[in-house]
This record gives C-alpha cells, structure tokens and sequence, in this order.
C-alpha cells in the first residue's frame, strides 16, 4: 500500500508552468474538455485521473458526462485521494500575443480493487463508481477514457479490455513507455451497442506484483520525542541508473517548532553533501513560518538524507485549538525536479491529448518536470492540562473555606443564653392534653 | 290554540330572517377572513441558522441531528443561500467512521444526510461562541463571504436550531467554551433593535435545554427545547455497525413530523408542541410562547421551516432601463503584448545556482542591541568619569 501510494505520488502532478515553447497551437473559446486517465498500478490497485479543462470557468455539468462518475461515497472508499485546481495564463493563438486563462480541475483517487474485489484484481467502471457512464457532457468538446493497457515484458496477452477500445494511443510517460485504450465518448459508434460504457480490465494471468520503482520519490517523518529533541528527516531517492540531477526542494514549518539550523545534514552515500544553493527565512513568533529552500545535486541511484533538529515551543494557552492532543500539523515539503527520461521523448500536440501534456509535461523531450509532495507531518505539542485552572480554584476555595473559615468562625462566634419560649398556641394546647393524661409537658 | 299559530308564524318568520341575517354575516367574515389569512404572517424571506456545537466522534448524533434538520428546512424550500449552517466536526471524513462520506441519522444505514450537496459555512475550529454571535447580530467583518452571513432584515422569519451538550444555563461550545442563556438573550435583543428579525423560533436539543430561553425578553420569539431543567435529554438509537448513536430522540420525532409537512400544509405549531411525550422522550420538552405576539394555533409550520413565498400576479408589463443596449460596451479590451509571449523556464538550476545574494539595507541597530551598548557605554562613564571621553574620541 505504501508502494503504491509513493508509486501514486509521483503519478500525481501539478504542473506551475507548462512548455516553454511558443504557441501552444490553436484552442476555441469555451473548449471544455474532460478526460479520465485509468491506470492499473500492479499491487491491484486502479487508479483513477479525472481532468476538466475549460478555457473560461463553466460550472461543472452534473448529470452528463465523466461527472457522473464523481459521487462522494465511493470516492472516499479509496486509499489516496487528491483534488487540485490549476489557473494558469496560455497563449491565445499561435502569435502569442494575448494571454487567455486555463482552468483546470483533477481529481485523482487510488482505488483498492484487491481487498474490495474478494482477491481478484479485475475491475470496472461499475465496481468502482458503481455508475456507468452513459453519454458524454453536452458541453463537452471532447470527452475521453484512457485505459493504460500498456504490456509488461512485451507480453501481449497479459490483459483483456472489454468492450474492445476504438483506438489506441501510445505515449511516453515519465520516461517509460505506455499504451492507452482509448474510448471516445464523443464518437457516435461507442454507444451502439449497448446505452451504457462499462469499462473492464480482466487479468489473464496472474502476473508479478514487481512495482517499478520511479526515478524520483521521497519520504518524510519525524522523530524524537519531550519538549527539546525532535527531529524531521526528509529521504529522497534517485533511482536512476547512470543520470544525476539536481532537486529543490522547499520547507516551510510552523514556527513553534523551533528549528536549529546549524544541525541541517544532508548525507548522500555516507558522505555530506552540500546544497548548491540554500535560502533560509527565519520564523517571527505567530507571524511568519520558517522558510528552507535547498537545491541539491542527487547523484545516480542513491538516497539522500536531509535531517534537521527542531524544539518544541510552548503555545499561549488560548492558541490551543479545542483538541490539542490530536496534535499540530506540518506541511508537505514540495519537490521540483527535472527528471532526465530514460527513453527520449517527443513532443505530444496539445490539442490531441490535453491531458498527458499538462500531466507529464516535457519541454525537451529528454525530461519532465515532477513536482512532489512528501507526507504531511503530525506532530505533539506540550499540551498543558487544560482542567487545571479548574481543579485550582475548587482545591483552593476548598481549603480557604474550612481552614480559614472554620478559624474565623472560632474568633467571632459569640454564645449567649436563650430563654425558653413560652411556646404558641398548639404548644399550649398540647400541654393541657398532657396534663390530663398525666405526661410531662413539653 | 287559535292564539298560538300566528305567534308560531311570526316566531317562525324572525327565526327565518335572523338565520338569513346570521349566514350573510358568516359570509362576508368568511372573505374577510380569507383576506386575514393570506396576510397573517408578516415575513417575506425564510433563514435559518442550524448549530452543531460539539467534537468528538463520540457526538456523532449532534452532528447528525444538525444535518437532518437540515434536509428538512431544504427540502421545504429555503435555499442554502438562506441556511446558514455550522458544523463542528467533520464526521464524514472522521478516520473512525466506516462509511467515510456519509452521516446516517438511522440505524441499519438508511438514510445519509450528508449526500452529495451539503453546504457547510462555518466548520470545525470555526464554529466558536464569537462567531456564533456575530452571525446573529450582523458584526461581522468585511471579509466574510455572503455564505457565511445572515443577511436577514425586519421581515424574515428565523429559525434557530441548537444542539450540543449543555447545562442549566449555558451551551458548551466544541468543549472549549461555553454561551450562557444571558448571552444568547442579549443577543437576540441585539437582533431585535437592529430590526433583523420579523419572528423567530429557537429550538434546543441539550441537557436542560429550557434553561436556555428562560432569559428571553425580545418580543416575537417562540422557543422549544428538549427537556425541562434538571433533566437530560437522551439519545436515540446507537448503531452497531458505525458504534454511536445516530441520534437525539427528540430531534428524531421532531423530524418524524416534519417528513410529513410538505409546503402546503396547514399544520400549526401546538402540533409541534406535542411532538414528544414523555412516554416517547424520557424528558419533558418545553417550549414558551410568551413573547410571541401571535397565536401558536394561527403560527404555521412552514412559516418558519419552509420558506412559502408569497406571490402577487400582475398583468401589465414592465420595461426595463434603455440605458442597459449600451453596456456591453464598457467591457475593457485586453491589451497586446509587443512581442510573443513563453512560459518562464520550470526549474531554471543555473539562475539559481549563480545568483547573487540580495543586498540588505542597513538599518541602525534598535531594540536589545541597542539597550545593551547603551548599558555598557553608561556602565563605563560612571566608573571611568566623563573627563575619559578623549579617549575614545
């Protein structure tokens, strides 16, 4: 599950800037495009990109389309989840001299189809949506499904589609070549036969569950324990065989973890390695959060390990939210990196498929831009008893009110004689009852 | 016997007229009392401001109690721009719950209130006794967002509905803080003198929740809770599946006879007020009525949950502005750029690696340094003499 979640975080994307070539071809106003990028990651797990492109922002149509298949509870049923939303500037046509604006919403789920399937790894649309879809947005000026059926060790008969895709589309994606089913909801023939498009992908034989390591990934936790030791380690790994590259990388960390630059190690292969490039901002107290932006130089297949110790701060106690002992969290560190492509890649047309080239964008075509996202960190504050304020004042009032009251009652209290009284009427006429029956009176 | 039959006849004959007379007033109070009708309720606009108040998975019902209450007001017609609604916990996407994305209010799972369209304004940390109050009495700062504000003026009718733990006198808000009864008088007596409300109905489901509207004393409120003071209110049914319970019991058949309202019903509100015996409820539910002008048999139930508009039919047709043919012009045109536009490069390592560090300006020394060389120059004169300075200048 963690293979897959780091094979899935780097699968993940948000690209800042796209190509950087001139023109990015010519789009139409009110182009609203939607595609949905399905991938078989070997552990049994499917996961799922859905992509909205518009060029002005056009409320998303619920009742056609690939929005059919976004319903809440089955989306959440997954093990990694992630939304974004992208805006960026493109070219407006080939001269490049206006600007229009690029809205682009992804959706990315990781599906676990092995402990939900009952042990086999065959999925579909229906089993994980539990929706079909049915016809594309009216909207829509060109709505896709991408199956990734792309065959490991040149094996063809690995896995079968069913039903049998139009086309197929083959495209080198983070260095590693892929093909892609590809059904058209658009085209007047997929909804001859049958009104509805259940996708579904049958495995054959059971294959290897050998998960191939991506060129660039990372970890992040925390360790150390009390208010002073406390330690954030970062892990990045370079698997390439022969390239190096470099990686910037950039924390930012609340400020009540006080963070002691002096003890920032970074170790590659046993020895240090020192970041190209550092820029560190220190934390204000609750103003400003610590800012450290590195680029390191990661060297062929190695791991790099970026630790840097940090103490603990004591907050004011109305800064506590109203459960502390969850604990506070830290934000991802980010990851940018131009990863070299073991295979050369060429240029994709960005009208043909939008979604690979927003995705995995690659300028050169011998490597793309990644962007990570390590784990968000949880970490425990010294949390004070908050039932204290509480249990003081009862204790002492407690005290107070029998030592120094009872002393006090002891100085003042003064006794005198009080006469009988005479008593009221019953009284009286209760003593003339007793008198007759020959009782002592009251 | 001669005597008598004319004196029957003429009896017979003012009987006849005074009947004639009696059903000709009936008559006209009949339109007249249609005409009273159509104008009985003064309000305009429907609002309604549903608080959860508690954390903790364990209170998954308040959450639930919040949401179905919800569904209901929606469902009778006030739009989510009319609700505002605060949560303060997020159960669906708790760690703990087995259905992530779904909030249940019945057991075996049937029926989720979450759904796919839930509009939620203030959620967890926000949901606090400050905020609370500046959605109520309007103080609220220029950057909130309309969702976020109740927009109401003197002719809407409010709905007020809190869940939550509470004691005799006060709510606890996310176990952090608490509102007392005071506060929320005054509150609402804020709301009054500002005008921002026509009626309102303030209904509690705590622990000694008619403690919290014993303090009113704004006109035109009507208040219901769940149990009396020195009683608690109790939940409904746990589930197994999930491990809670789903639900408060009178909150769960306050919604059973809301399900049968629908936006044309005539039910009033002492219908509402015998909604859960004590047989059914354990506790005593209350309510007070003192404050109200009208009265509660005249009140309508979609009066306050469902939002009846009502509508004056016209059949003369109005023009708008002319001025409006020219506005489309105003629009402004996007500006060229001389030369052709690119994408800055994404990871441009050789900028980055060769630049120069930024040039700090120099700012004379202020604060601790500052104090301590004025410390040690002080220091140094008073044990040296001043007659010393030469030798430093």
């Amino acid at each position: 599950m963690a293979a897959a979640a780091a094979a899935l975080l780097l699968l993940l994307l948000a690209a800042a800037a796209g190509p950087g070539r001139v023109g990015a071809g010519r789009a139409r106003r009110d182009a609203l495009r939607e595609e949905l990028l399905l991938s078989p990651l070997p552990a049994g797990d499917v996961a799922a990109t859905f992509q909205f492109r518009t060029r002005w922002d056009a409320d998303l149509p619920r009742g056609a389309g690939l929005a059919v298949l976004l319903k809440a509870e089955r989306l959440f049923h997954s093990s990694y989840h992630s939304q974004a939303v992208h805006i960026r500037p493109i070219c407006r046509d080939a001269s490049c001299l206006a600007v229009s604006w690029e809205l682009r919403q992804t959706l990315t789920v990781v599906f676990d189809t092995f402990s939900s399937g009952q042990g086999k790894k065959d999925w579909s649309l229906f089993k994980m949506f539990s929706r079909t879809l049915t016809d594309a947005c009216p909207l829509a000026s060109q709505s896709k499904v991408y199956v990734d059926i792309s065959p490991k060790n040149k094996e063809k008969e690995l896995l079968e589609v069913t039903p049998a895709p139009a086309s197929v589309y083959e495209a080198i994606v983070q260095g590693d070549k892929r093909t892609y089913a590809v059904y058209d909801l658009l085209s007047p023939s997929l909804f001859n036969t049958s009104r509805s498009l259940n996708v579904q992908l049958k495995w054959k034989r059971p294959q290897d569950t050998e998960l191939p390591t991506p060129v660039l990934h990372a970890q992040r936790y925390v360790s150390g324990y009390g208010l002073q030791t406390g330690e954030i380690s970062t892990l990045i790994y370079n698997t390439h065989p022969y390239r190096a590259f470099p990686v910037m990388l950039l924390e930012t960390v609340p400020w009540y973890l006080r963070l002691y630059v002096h003890t920032l190690t970074i170790i590659t292969k046993g020895k240090e390695n020192k970041p190209s490039y550092i820029h560190y901002q220190p934390a204000q107290d609750r103003r400003r959060p610590h800012l450290l932006e590195m680029l390191i130089q990661l060297p062929a297949n190695s791991v790099t390990k970026i630790t840097i110790q940090f103490e603990r701060a004591l907050l004011k106690w109305t800064e506590y939210t109203p459960d502390p002992n969850h604990g506070f969290y830290v934000s991802s560190s980010v990851l940018s990196a131009l990863v070299p492509s073991v295979i050369a890649m060429k240029d994709v047309d960005v009208e043909q498929s939008p979604l690979f080239t927003s995705l995995f964008p690659s300028s050169d075509g011998s490597s793309y831009f990644v962007r990570l996202y390590t784990e968000p960190l949880l970490v425990n504050l010294p949390t004070p008893d908050f039932s204290m304020p509480y249990n003081v004042i009862c204790l002492t009032c407690t005290v107070v009110a029998v030592c120094y009251g009872s002393f006090y009652n002891l100085l003042t209290r003064t006794f005198h004689v009080e006469e009988p009284s005479r008593g009221g009427l019953a009284k009286r006429l209760a003593n003339i009852i007793r008198k007759f029956r020959g009782v002592p009176p009251l | 016997m001669a005597a008598a039959v004319p004196g029957a006849c003429w009896v017979r004959a003012v009987a006849a007229a005074l009947l004639l007379g009696c059903c000709g007033a009936a008559l006209a109070g009949g339109v007249q009392d249609q005409a009273e009708q159509f104008f009985r309720s003064g309000h305009t606009n429907n609002w309604a401001v549903l608080v959860c108040t508690s954390r903790f998975w364990f209170n998954y019902r308040h959450v639930a109690n919040t949401l179905s209450v919800y569904r209901s007001v929606k469902r009778l017609g006030i739009p989510d721009s009319h609700i505002v609604l605060m949560l303060a916990d997020d159960m669906a996407c708790n760690p703990r719950n087995p259905k992530p994305a779904t909030v249940f209010s019945h057991k075996n799972m049937e029926l989720n209130v979450y759904g796919d369209d839930v509009e939620v304004d203030y959620r967890s940390y926000e949901v606090t006794v400050e905020n609370f109050l500046r959605v109520l009495t309007g103080r609220i700062p220029p950057s909130t967002p309309r969702s976020k504000r109740l927009l109401s003026d003197d002719r809407s009718n409010i709905l007020i509905y809190m869940t939550g733990h509470g004691g005799n006198g006060f709510l606890k808000f996310q176990d952090s803080e608490e509102i007392t009864n005071v506060e929320l008088a005054d509150a609402f007596e804020q709301m009054w003198q500002k005008r921002r409300y026509n009626e309102l109905l303030f209904i509690i489901d705590t622990c000694q929740g008619a403690s919290m509207y014993e303090r009113f004393y704004s006109p035109n409120i009507m208040a219901l809770a769940s149990s009396q003071v020195g009683e608690d209110s109790l939940s409904h049914q746990p589930d197994l599946g999930i491990g809670v319970h789903l639900m408060d019991r009178y909150t769960f058949y306050v919604l059973e006879f809301l399900e049968e309202i629908h936006p044309a019903s005539q039910t009033n509100m002492n219908d509402l007020f015998q909604v859960c015996p004590k047989s059914l409820c354990v506790s005593t539910p209350g309510h007070r009525t003192d404050l109200f002008q009208r009265d509660p048999q005249n009140v309508l139930i979609t009066d306050f949950f469902g939002s009846v508009r009502k509508v004056e039919i016209t059949t003369e047709t109005v023009s708008l502005d002319n001025d409006l043919a020219g506005f489309e012009s105003n629009l402004p045109k996007d500006e060229l750029a001389t030369e052709p536009l690119k994408y800055a490069e994404q990871l441009p390592v050789a900028q980055i690696i060769h630049q120069k560090p930024k040039q700090k300006d120099w700012h004379p020394p202020g604060g601790f340094i500052l104090g301590l060389w004025a410390l040690i120059i002080m220091v140094f004169f008073k044990t040296y003499g001043i007659k010393h300075m030469k030798h430093i200048f």
